[in-house]
Formats: structure tokens, C-alpha cells, sequence
């Protein structure tokens, strides 16, 4: 009979990654179908390209690295780093674009650093930030919400459109961005920016479609379903409820001195909540184990600390939307915030003297 | 002047492998950094650099070497800057009276080649101990060195960035240099991470991590080469 000797913790989470990973790719349906039906077929095609694209850089560099690839392939997350790529990038963005931010993320933010578990930076935002940086007329070309558009875009047109630039009828991104008055439209937080700068007051921009009947047409139905995803990840205890429950707390909080302060200039909370990448973030993306905190108090640092730069950057900064660069800027804060939160262990002192 | 004769080709030879790569200013001793990273969008802007970098660093150092014996050891850090930024504004002044458009897309990172922590490294570590010759031998070598990385990282950036090679080398060069400028490929877009600063340090990230994996292959290399003979040694003992 083998007697084991372990060294402590006993009590073992008995999750196992692949497992996981699974658990949160379905989470991530609600919010993609939500997509799809205000969004058309862009952004399906582009997580499978981001998915193809990110599986193969990774079986490409665990070849060169020489490790055991069907182990590391199936463990699904360079899949979910896919997903997530997907998700985030403009549904009529070319094809290439996509190719860049997939082999981006694998290759030099996860495999340079180390693989799982090893990576620094969020993979699929340190990807979606060098795209937004290096392309940004082709990364903020957001096509307007479906009944919006003047010239309805199907399967077809739209995979056309992906990979000539051009749809199956011969219009381009711009022609279908356009409204029936000629006018391109944006999202609602680039619409919003776009028109306090310009000395409107936010109720005026409110005018606009694109906002819609409640917060940002189309968009708060996408928050919603990634909520609701959100949500069974926590009851299914796969993702700390500490993570997203700060960070819309701290949204809250940062929105509502904004909004205290200079109600004419600055958003609502529930806009704030229910437009661009928000309940993306709160769930899927700040709570990445691996490049995020990992101690209790850290998670409620990290996360107040990225939605502290959210509110900051989407109403000062020069893009319309934040998660992306406040994840990663939080990321660096990382180690730090592990050093100062480390918890006491038992017998021994507060900070760390025996 | 005994310390001249001694092993003389060996001692250049030395200098050369320490400036050019095992001690390059540019991939190891990483310094000059903030000129480095900043300048080097194009080749163009590289070069200019670079060579401006090479005259001042190799007057400063044998300037350096001939006053050793009289700089006291306490005050010899101004005395440095001093003939480094005397030496700047003479480059500096050329350039701008002989290439105006190079003078102009460099900028402030002329002027700054004072601060260029390579040229005062190279004084203090080298200049100041050694005759005037190997010194400015030395300068030569470490100035070619960190001219390369330039040129290297302002060609990558380029033809990421931009899709082009030797654009705007008649600014350096003269009008006739225009016919230089090849257009690698063709872009829809500009890749602009290539060209912001970010890009920058990415690039050089993977200039160095190539130079350490070339290091490491030669060191296997070695290894392999001497193994065999440590193995015959220890059985010759053994049997012994």
C-alpha cells in the first residue's frame, strides 16, 4: 500500500483545465448569439477564423518549443483565446486582421512567456491592443446594429466582405456603415465621445439611433446574454465572484462622481454597464486566472483598478472604449498587488514576521 | 608605453569581438536605449544616428585618452561631458549645415547624444585607462557596433511599418539617393505598432533574444566539441 506524503494544501480543487475552459466557451454563448442577431454572420466568421488562427500558432510553437501538443491543444485555451479575439473584433473587419491578433496573442504574449499559465498579459486583449493600435480604421469600423443598416448584409456578402473587402453586391465597409442619410454611424460610445466633443450634452447625443430605446441599441442585449453567462459561471463556481461584482461596483462608484461632478458631459452607470465590451470584461475577460490577481483582496484591487481606468479612459482618453488597455495596464500592476495582499498564513504575524 | 607593445593584433582583434558583438553597446550593455528606440523608424533616421553617434564617440574617447594624466579621478565625470557635449555640438553644427532634412528628422535626439550613457560608459570604462590608439580604436568598434543595431532595428521598423526601405536617404545622402527607395510590399493599411514606440522595444526584444540564442547554439556548440576529451582524460585517470 503506498503511503503518500504530500505537502500541504490537502484539499485540492479537483477542476481540471480542459474542463473549465469548456465551462466558460459555454458561457460565452448567450453573448454571442446576441451578437449574431443584432450583428449578422461578421462576428461568427471571425471567431472561427480567430479560433483556426490561434490553434494553429499554437501547435506551431509547441512544435518549435518541442512540448507535448495534443496535451496542451485540448486543454482548449488557446480556443477560448480565439473566442474571446472573436468576440472583440469589428464583425466586417478583413480577414487578416484577425490572423495578425490570433498569432499575436499565441505566439509572443502566451508561448514567449511560457505557455499557460506563465503569460503576463491577457493574451486575447494583448492581441485585440496591438490591433487597435497598429489598425484603428479598420478596428473601430463597428458595423451599425442590423435594422439599422440600409442594405441588409447575409452570409454570403458578409464572409465576401471578410476576405475580398468588398461584399458579393460590390459595397464596401464604409457603404455599409453608412445610413440611409449617408451618414456613417458608430457605436454608441464613440457616438457619445464624438458628440461631447463636440459641445452636445449627453441627453442631446440621446437622440441618436444608435442608442436606442434604452442604453445602446443592440448593445445591451449583448451585455445581457454575457451577464447571463457570467452569471452561471459563478453559480457553477468556475470564476470568483469577487472579480466582476468589484468591478461593476467601481464602475458604479467612478460613473457616478463622473456623473455628480458634470452630469452634461458624463454617461449613466447603466450605459456605462450595458455598452461596448463591459459585461465581456467583468466576466470573461478580468478573470483570467492566470495574468490576473490572485489573492482575495488583490482580485477586489485588480478589478476596482480596472474599472477605475474604464471610466477614465472612455471619457477622457482618445478611444471610445477601455477594457482592452485597462486590463493590460492592470496587468502590470499584478505582482505588486500580489506582494501587499499576501494573506497571513496561520501562526505567523501580520506581515509576514514570524 | 610598455603596456603598447605588448601582444598587439590579439589586443585590436579583441576590440573588435568586444565592440561588435560580445559587448555591443546596443544588444548587451543596452545602453543608449532612449535614442535607440526612439529614432530608429526608418533606416534613413537610423543611420544618420548611428554615424553621428561613431564621430563623437570615437573624438571623445581618444580626446579622453590623451588628457588620463592630467584629469584628477574626482572631477573627471564633467570633464567628460564636457568634451563629449563639445564634440555633439561640432557634429551637430556639420549636420546641420551639410544634411539639413536628416538635422531636422533627428531632432532633439542630436543635442541628447550627450546624455548617451554608450559614450560616457565607453570613456570611463575604456578611455580613461588606455592609450590614445586602442582607444580610439575602441570607439571605432563600439560606434560601428551600436550603429548596426540602429541600422538593424531602423530596417525592420521600416519595412513593417511602412513597407519601404531607404526611404528618404537622400536627406543623408544627397539627391541622388531618391533611386534607393525600394517599396518592399504594399499595405492597405500601415502596421503602426511598427512605428510607435512599442514596436520598438518589441523589435528589440527579439534582436536581443536572436543574439542570445546564436550565443547559446556556440556555446552547445563548444561543449559538444570538448566533451570527448574530458571523457578520455577521466578514463586515462582511471585506468592509471
Amino acid at each position: 500500500m503506498a503511503f503518500w506524503i504530500a505537502s500541504s494544501p490537502h484539499n485540492h480543487i479537483q477542476a481540471q483545465t480542459p474542463k473549465l475552459m469548456r465551462l466558460v466557451l459555454l458561457a460565452t454563448l448567450p453573448g454571442v448569439l446576441a451578437q449574431w442577431y443584432f450583428f449578422g454572420w461578421g462576428n461568427l466568421i471571425q471567431i472561427g477564423l480567430a479560433v483556426l488562427f490561434c490553434v494553429l500558432a499554437e501547435i506551431t510553437f509547441l512544435a518549435i518549443r518541442d512540448k507535448n501538443i495534443k496535451a496542451q491543444i485540448s486543454d482548449y485555451s488557446a480556443v477560448l483565446t480565439g473566442v474571446l479575439i472573436g468576440i472583440s473584433i469589428p464583425s466586417f473587419a478583413p480577414w487578416w486582421i484577425t490572423a495578425i491578433g490570433s498569432l499575436f496573442a499565441i505566439g509572443v504574449v502566451k508561448q514567449l512567456y511560457g505557455g499557460l499559465g506563465y503569460n503576463i498579459f491577457n493574451p486575447a486583449m494583448a492581441g485585440y491592443v496591438l490591433l487597435l493600435v497598429s489598425f484603428p480604421v479598420q478596428m473601430t469600423s463597428w458595423a451599425p446594429v442590423n435594422d439599422l443598416i440600409a442594405q441588409p448584409v447575409d452570409f454570403l456578402n458578409t464572409l465576401w466582405l471578410i476576405f475580398t473587402g468588398f461584399t458579393w453586391d460590390g459595397f464596401s465597409v464604409e457603404q455599409i456603415r453608412m445610413n440611409i442619410d449617408g451618414i456613417t454611424m458608430a457605436t454608441p460610445l464613440d457616438t457619445l465621445k464624438t458628440d461631447i466633443s463636440r459641445g452636445l450634452t449627453v441627453e442631446e447625443s440621446f437622440v441618436n439611433p444608435v442608442f436606442g430605446q434604452f442604453f445602446s441599441h443592440g448593445w445591451e442585449w449583448i451585455n445581457l446574454g454575457f451577464l447571463l453567462g457570467g452569471l452561471y459561471l459563478i453559480f457553477k463556481k468556475a470564476i470568483d465572484w469577487r472579480l466582476p461584482v468589484s468591478f461593476l461596483a467601481g464602475m458604479l462608484l467612478f460613473t457616478f462622481i463622473g456623473y455628480v461632478l458634470s452630469p452634461d458631459s458624463s454617461a449613466s452607470t447603466m450605459f456605462h454597464w450595458f455598452s461596448g465590451g463591459t459585461m465581456l470584461g467583468a466576466f470573461f475577460i478580468i478573470t483570467d486566472p492566470v495574468s490576473g490577481s490572485t489573492t482575495q483582496k488583490g482580485r477586489i484591487i485588480f478589478a476596482l483598478l480596472i474599472a477605475f481606468l474604464v471610466v477614465i479612459i472612455r471619457s477622457f482618453g482618445g478611444y471610445p472604449d477601455a477594457i482592452a488597455f485597462a486590463v493590460l495596464l492592470a496587468n502590470m500592476a499584478v505582482p505588486l498587488i500580489d506582494q501587499y495582499t499576501r494573506p497571513r498564513t496561520y501562526g505567523h504575524n501580520q506581515g509576514g514576521k514570524s | 608605453m610598455a603596456e603598447q607593445s605588448i601582444d598587439k593584433p590579439s589586443e585590436y582583434r579583441e576590440l573588435v569581438w568586444q565592440g561588435l558583438w560580445k559587448n555591443n553597446p546596443g544588444l548587451v550593455q543596452l545602453l543608449g536605449l532612449c535614442p535607440l528606440l526612439a529614432v530608429t523608424t526608418t533606416f534613413t533616421n537610423a543611420l544618420g544616428l548611428g554615424l553621428a553617434t561613431l564621430l563623437v564617440l570615437i573624438c571623445s574617447n581618444a580626446t579622453v585618452s590623451a588628457i588620463r594624466q592630467w584629469v584628477p579621478k574626482e572631477v573627471r565625470i564633467p570633464i567628460f561631458v564636457l568634451i563629449i557635449a563639445a564634440f555633439v555640438t561640432c557634429v551637430q553644427l556639420l549636420m546641420n549645415a551639410y544634411a539639413y532634412g536628416i538635422y531636422q528628422s533627428l531632432g532633439i535626439f542630436l543635442p541628447l547624444i550627450v546624455t548617451n550613457c554608450a559614450i560616457i560608459g565607453r570613456a570611463e570604462a575604456y578611455a580613461s585607462k588606455n592609450p590614445i590608439k586602442q582607444a580610439s580604436f575602441d570607439g571605432l568598434m563600439m560606434g560601428i557596433g551600436f550603429a548596426l543595431v540602429l541600422v538593424a532595428l531602423g530596417t525592420i521598423r521600416e519595412i513593417l511599418g511602412q513597407g519601404t526601405l531607404f526611404d528618404g536617404a537622400h536627406l543623408l545622402l544627397g539627391d541622388w539617393a531618391k533611386v534607393l527607395k525600394i517599396q518592399v510590399f504594399d499595405f492597405d493599411a500601415q502596421f503602426l505598432l511598427a512605428i510607435l514606440p512599442p514596436g520598438a522595444f518589441i523589435a528589440m526584444g527579439f534582436l536581443i533574444a536572436g543574439k542570445n540564442y546564436i550565443d547559446n547554439r556556440q556555446a552547445e556548440k563548444l561543449a559538444k566539441d570538448n566533451k570527448p576529451k574530458e571523457i578520455e582524460r577521466v578514463r586515462v585517470n582511471f585506468e592509471g
